[in-house]
């Protein structure tokens, strides 16, 4: 097999219309292990993007040493991509693994054992407790773990502590997709499936360079725009992506908006379809409510209006709309670009209503795909380990509070719920002000990936909170920690998750954890029996032990509602390739598409969310929300372009935006342990267009300096990939793996420059507007 | 009418007072994101209605020196100063709540007269108007609701 860090999709399979993906299977054994030196495979599936493809995991003498993709799995028929084949079982053996706990000790972390580590805990939140109650708990988790382990530390979380403040780094990365799936369609749920890649005859990438976030999806789409009848592909990007590329090659449009008004954007390809009559009127009538004053809302943005706003010519605007509204099958697919920009909500929801319009979701090759940043991240939505209640549950709905504390037999009060559940960011700000004292995260490294880095580290290390990090490695968060708990990783423990297409896979245990180090399912469990938490009768909560008890736990507390697991059974899951919820009666062997038949669960009393205000994040009210009777019609709602929150300025000219590269996940964790990855992509850079580079007189490969009100980093130049007035870094780079260097003072890492402030409803931070300026430091 | 015009002029005074205060709690909570962002956008709608009353407010003359005086006692005083704290935070919006409430009856009151007139144009920006109003309260509503625990019941002493 090629270097598939440079060959990153592999080769083409080209293939028409309606006609199925082939299958590839790619395999990837460490150095000096061949495939007949394997002594099992163990079926599991790839954590290391939304994408979560099937794979094998290969292990022999007890160490993982490689991965094959699964040959019929729905998601990837086989294929792997750079990030799955070369970093999914390396850091599993590395020589930094956390091994004991760790607490600290006359300001240093020292090891210990589990009772010490584990006491110490028990033994702060028991006094907070009774000093002050559970509003002193905060709990940030991950987009990381299995469904088993969210719903439990749901459980924990909920009813054994009963505090609201629960959420993942998953309000990083897929809040947004939540929340707009949740104003259109009434509660959260992916409505297409990745099988629309071979039925659509166009694609909508909006703010989403499959290229390099979900390579093997991307493979899939250029699988079809290389065959017969390939579809036309339209990319919103500021960037000049490889699905720009393609965009333009398939005779579709690049559409590169000031970074900032992606909404000014959507709005005036809505307004097109209204002026051209492309909307499928009856279906429209039937099945939707707000049409009127959604098109008063788009009524101003002309396409030389959306010009002037955006930055772009008109006539694309004009030739993006005619696409969406002349085609017979849109496939959207939408990512962060969107979500973590301006007005995150109000746009994802615009291309929700684009598809509403055309009475295009739930068709083949008709679907919508809110993505998600990360695999398992979907998992938290459904379990309530973020803020969500279990089930797609509204916490605005008595009856649904019922529901979850007959199961959980405890006092409905227990289960906070008289506010919404409280946001990451407002965790930290609760920390900063002193009122969370503890906090405890879990998988995740907000040192490095929350914006406004070094307001964050300042949070950690402070001494008003005690701060407890469970975790594979001592990473940057870890460091700042009162007590380090050393966790198992995938491939180390069993558990199920779903990835962005609704596609529930069971990944196996397939070694053991090194040292002491424990699951994360173990780690919570063991805190809740220390606690004592019982329910009403008395018995221990949560009631489970095993990874399959607390699936079977899950099951109950999914059914009836619509991400209904009822059929489903770590049983069934074992080596099956890939079944999409909801599994149940109706549907015993999954469904592909949501809302086929032009019902949204939007009534009243199965809603998830009343909805909101997209302008200001304002909640309806139940009343308002009955008065509207949407009774299972979907929701197209609109809001008006407001700008982002830092113009650029004579100071800081210029835009800041930050994302992915194809070698990394997250702050590089596992990735920067594949000696590939990290060869191929060692360092961070920064992406500045030619026009603003050669005024300031900088070349490809210089050294600069970019600085924002907040922070700066010193890094490479790298020229013409972005538009003019933006630049674009990607946030991956911590100081880890720097000698020597304290977190902070590596110089690099993006997210010392952006802002505290997040999307009114979604509350998902902007990571893309931030003012900025470069300066040179010098030729290389 | 004169009656009408000096309800004119309470909207357009106490639109321009709730955007002050709006502004003000912004600027005072500053290191509260989201209410530092949502004060000032809603400023800014408070600031549109004014501008859509502006042509037919000078129809009407809005005129203070009429001598009708009574309405101006309902004139509601801004935020001047804010307070510190989550507590504090709390009572802000609260007074936020009750400016804008004056603003949406005032807006009641007019569009009532409006229609009584069969002023197409005044009933439009009452209309206007008020659902912009609804939003400011809205919002007031659901940051409330979310900040009332913690500040009530963890909140550290200032
Ligand atoms: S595309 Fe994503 S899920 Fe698939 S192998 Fe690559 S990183 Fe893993």
């Amino acid at each position: 097999m090629a270097d598939r860090t440079t060959d990153v999709w592999g080769e083409r399979s080209p293939h028409g219309r309606g006609t199925p993906w082939s299958t590839r299977v790619d395999l990837h054994l460490h150095d000096g292990v061949g495939e007949a030196d394997v002594d099992r495979w163990v079926p599991s599936a790839c954590v290391l993007c939304s994408n979560g493809c099937g794979c094998d995991i290969a292990v022999k003498d007890g160490r993982m040493v490689g991965v094959r993709g699964r040959a019929d799995d729905v998601v990837n028929r086989g294929r792997l991509g750079p990030k799955g084949l070369y970093a999914s079982t390396p850091w599993a053996s590395d020589r930094q693994r956390l091994t004991r706990p760790l607490v600290r000790e006359g300001g240093r972390l020292v090891a210990t054992d589990w009772d010490t580590a584990l006491g110490r805990v028990v033994a702060e939140s028991q006094r907070l407790l009774a000093e002050n109650g559970p509003l002193t708990h905060g709990f940030y988790t991950s987009g990381q773990l299995f469904l088993e382990e969210y719903y439990t530390l749901g459980v924990i979380g909920k009813a054994g502590l009963g505090t609201p403040h629960m959420d993942g780094n998953t309000r990083l990365c897929t809040a947004t997709a939540a929340a707009a799936l949740k104003e259109s369609f009434g509660a959260d749920g992916q409505p297409g499936s990745y099988d629309d890649v071979e039925h659509c005859d166009a694609l909508f990438s909006w703010g989403h360079n499959t290229a390099e976030t979900q390579t093997v999806l991307w493979s899939r789409i250029l699988d079809r725009t290389h065959g017969a009848a390939p579809p036309v592909l339209v990319c919103v990007d500021p960037r000049r992506t490889a699905v720009a590329a393609e965009a333009e090659r398939t005779g579709g449009v690049h559409l590169a908006p000031q970074v900032g008004t992606n909404l000014a954007l959507v709005n005036g390809i809505t307004r097109e379809l209204l002026e051209h009559g492309w909307i499928d009127e009856d279906w429209v009538a039937a099945h939707t409510l707000g049409l009127d004053d959604l098109r008063e809302v788009v009524a101003p943005y002309t396409p030389e209006a959306v010009a002037r706003t955006c930055g772009v010519a008109a006539a694309d605007v004009e030739r993006a709309a005619e696409i969406f509204g002349r085609s017979e099958r849109v496939l959207s697919t939408v990512l962060q670009g969107f979500y973590q920009s301006h007005q995150a909500t109000a746009s994802a929801v615009g291309v929700n209503n684009l598809h509403l319009l055309r009475g295009m979701v739930g068709r083949p090759g008709g679907g919508i795909l809110q993505m998600n940043g990360q695999p398992t991240a979907q998992n938290n939505r459904e379990c309530g380990a973020d803020g969500d209640l279990p089930g797609f549950r509204n916490w605005d709905n008595p009856a649904h509070v019922q529901q979850l504390a007959d199961l959980w037999d405890v006092d409905p009060l227990t289960i906070p719920h008289w506010a919404p559940p409280t946001n990451a960011m407002q965790i930290f700000s609760y920390a900063e002000q002193g009122s969370i004292e503890l906090l405890w995260i879990s998988a995740t490294n907000p040192a490095v990936s929350m914006p406004e880095s070094a307001r964050i580290r300042r949070i950690l290390a402070s001494d008003r909170c005690f701060v407890v990090v469970q975790d594979l490695f001592l990473t940057e968060t870890a460091e700042l920690a009162d007590v380090v708990l050393p966790a198992a990783g995938w491939g180390e423990k069993t558990g199920a998750f779903t990835n962005a297409d609704r596609t529930v896979h069971l990944s196996q245990q397939a070694v053991d954890p090194p040292g002491e180090a424990r699951s994360d399912l173990d780690i919570f469990l063991t805190y809740a029996r220390m606690m004592g938490f019982t329910d009403r009768s008395g018995r221990p909560l949560p009631s489970w032990s095993t990874p399959e008890e607390a699936f079977d736990a899950w099951r109950d507390a999914s059914a009836r509602r619509p991400v209904d697991y009822t059929r489903l059974t770590h049983e069934r899951l074992r080596g099956a390739d890939g079944l999409r919820w909801p599994v149940n009666a109706a549907a015993p062997d999954g469904t592909v598409r949501l809302y086929g038949d032009g019902v949204f669960p939007t009534a009243t009393d199965v809603c998830e969310t009343y909805g909101h205000d997209l302008l200001t994040g304002g909640a309806v009210t139940e009343q308002e929300h009955r008065a509207l009777a949407p009774a299972g019609r979907a929701f197209l709602k609109g809001a008006a372009f407001t700008p982002p929150h830092e113009e650029p300025s004579a100071e800081y000219p210029l835009l800041f935006t930050t994302g992915r590269t194809v070698h990394h996940f997250h702050t590089r964790t596992k990735t920067a342990r594949s000696r590939r990855l990290q060869d191929a992509a060692p360092d961070a850079w920064v992406e500045l267009s030619a026009t603003d580079a050669e005024g300031l007189g900088i070349a490809e490969g210089d050294l600069v300096r970019v600085e924002s009100p907040r922070g700066a980093i010193e890094v490479r130049a790298r020229i013409g990939s972005v538009r003019e007035g933006a630049v674009f870094a990607p946030f991956h780079y911590g100081t880890w793996d720097l000698d020597g260097v304290a977190p902070g003072e590596g110089h690099r890492q993006a997210n010392e420059l952006t802002m505290t402030v997040w999307d009114p409803v979604s509350k998902q931070p902007c990571f893309k507007t931030a003012a900025c300026r470069v300066v040179p430091l010098g030729r290389s | 009418m004169l009656h009408l015009a000096t309800y004119v002029g309470l909207a357009d005074h106490s639109e321009a007072t709730l955007a002050d205060s709006f502004r003000a709690v912004a600027e005072g909570h500053a290191a509260v994101a989201d209410v530092y962002h949502t004060c000032r956008t809603l400023a800014g709608l408070s600031d549109t209605h004014r501008e859509l009353l502006a042509p037919v407010a000078e129809r009407y003359g809005e005129d203070e020196s009429d001598g009708v005086d009574e309405p101006e006692r309902l004139h509601a005083s801004g935020l001047a100063e804010v307070r510190s704290g989550e507590i504090g935070l709390l009572r802000d919006l609260q007074d936020l709540h009750v400016l804008a409430d004056l603003v949406r009856t005032t807006w009641l009151v007019i569009a009532q007269g409006a229609q009584g007139l069969r002023d197409h144009e005044l009933l439009d920006v009452a209309r206007r108007a008020a659902a912009g109003t609804q939003r400011q309260t809205s919002w007031l509503d659901t940051r409330i609701r979310a900040a009332a625990p913690q500040a009530l019941i963890v909140a550290p002493p200032r």
